[in-house]
């Protein structure tokens, strides 16, 4: 029988350990249907996700749910949109209970004296060229002024077709405002013209990523079997899609057979009832799609079927590793 | 149903080997002090599926919260005899 230690160098095995017994639980919760942008391309508003529930705003009812969400197990508690600063005291409900995290497009700074160490993940879709096509904006000159140096945030770089060749520059601005980056992929859910990928721009973003990981090591978090698997749509040969996606809202999931998913997971709407089918939209082609959390979820709860070599369990343990990096199950 | 410690083991072993589809191994050979996460590398997942044809077979229920505890195959057939004798 093969073991993760017969697979594994000392050195690989306590990397190994230091997250094999994280049992990270995450669900994903809508703060609002409000934004302070309205970027073509959004899944929440491009779907009508905004529009699926009326949102709740007693707030003692937030602090009454999220109790609840803990008695379901969750540990992790990822706040989207549409824009969570919109909504502080919801916020908070979570973040008095819970590990939580929080997307957001940057232009509200989070106040550090009140959330004084909760992860926040800052949306940028590129150059302030595109910026502007797609969002309306330059985010970029906001939220950098907000969270520059903040040990607590980093950039969620959404990379687009029309990137491709210009990520350095991106990076490196970032690196120069004292923050880290992931990288994920524009899955264009509303078809703009010019930013749905080509195989051959797939090809050429997944080389262009793995460059700027060996090149700003510190700044960006990633791993190179994440840009594999997010840009291929395959993973030990099988093809990401509705029957192996992990983060396929729990109570409505009726697959057969049932694919390796998170356990319990749910994506709330807003009303503190309403479920969304998935992490993402829930108009998107399943086959097509980019999702970045998605993708490494799917690594993430496939452990064993990564326990057929060393390089595939070394490769499972970086993906955990930037995830748990991500949420700060672990440090930077 | 029986008690016997070493039967126990066994039919846990016997139960964890085919969920999880192992190979290379029997009940029999199996290390009951094996750790399943650091070393077998199940995932709370896997646990979950286990724990539902444990209870099926033994009548007990497993709670989540106890998933954590149940490291080795010896100490889940220890868990599990300890419900049967308290009878929970």
């Amino acid at each position: 029988m093969k073991t993760v230690s017969s697979l594994l160098d000392a050195h690989w095995y306590e990397r190994y350990k230091n997250i094999a017994k994280l049992n990270i639980r995450s669900s994903i919760y809508d703060v609002t249907d409000r934004c302070n942008l309205r970027c073509k391309g959004c899944f929440f508003f491009s779907s009508g996700e905004h529009e699926a529930a009326a949102e709740e705003k007693d707030v003692s009812k937030w602090h009454a749910f999220v109790e609840k969400e803990m008695a379901r197990g969750v540990n992790l508690a990822i706040l989207i949109g549409g824009e969570p600063t919109l909504c502080l005291d919801r916020i908070e409900a979570f973040y008095k209970r819970l590990p939580t995290f929080c997307a957001t497009n940057g232009l509200i700074k989070v106040p550090r004296e009140r959330f004084p160490d909760m992860m926040v993940g800052i949306s940028l879709w590129g150059e302030a060229e595109d910026e502007i096509t797609l969002r309306g904006k330059d985010t970029f000159k906001i939220s950098s002024a907000n969270y520059a140096g903040d040990p607590h945030a980093y950039y969620l770089y959404t990379i687009t077709p029309k990137q491709l060749g210009k990520t350095e520059k991106i990076i490196k601005k970032i690196e120069g405002v004292g923050l880290k980056v992931h990288m994920q992929l524009l899955s264009n859910d509303e078809a703009v013209d010019g930013f749905s990928w080509t195989p051959e721009e797939l090809v050429a973003v997944r080389a262009e990523m793995d460059a700027m990981l060996e090149a700003y090591p510190r700044t960006v978090i990633s791993s190179k079997y994440y840009h594999k698997v997010i840009t291929t749509g395959q993973m030990l040969g099988r093809p990401f899609g509705w029957m192996e996606c992990p983060s396929v809202t729990d109570t409505i999931d009726k697959r057969v057979p049932q694919p390796k998913r998170l356990t319990n997971f749910i994506r709330w709407a807003s009303d503190l009832q309403t479920v969304h089918r998935c992490c993402t939209s829930e108009t998107r082609d399943c086959a097509t799609c980019k999702d970045g959390a998605a993708h490494m979820s799917w690594v993430m709860v496939n452990k064993r079927a990564h326990m057929q070599s060393a390089e595939e369990l070394q490769n499972w343990i970086e993906v955990y590793e930037m995830f748990a990096k991500l949420y700060q199950f672990i440090p930077w | 149903m029986t008690n016997d410690p070493t039967q126990t083991i066994t039919r846990i072993a016997e139960i964890i080997i085919n969920a999880l589809q192992l190979e290379d191994v029997t009940p029999q050979t199996f290390d009951p002090d094996l750790d399943l996460v650091d070393e077998v590398g199940i995932d709370s997942m896997d646990l979950a599926t286990i724990a539902l044809v444990l209870r099926d077979e033994y009548g007990i229920r497993i709670d989540e919260d106890d998933y954590p505890k149940l490291t080795t195959v010896r100490i889940i057939a220890e868990y599990i005899n300890t419900k049967l004798t308290s009878g929970e």
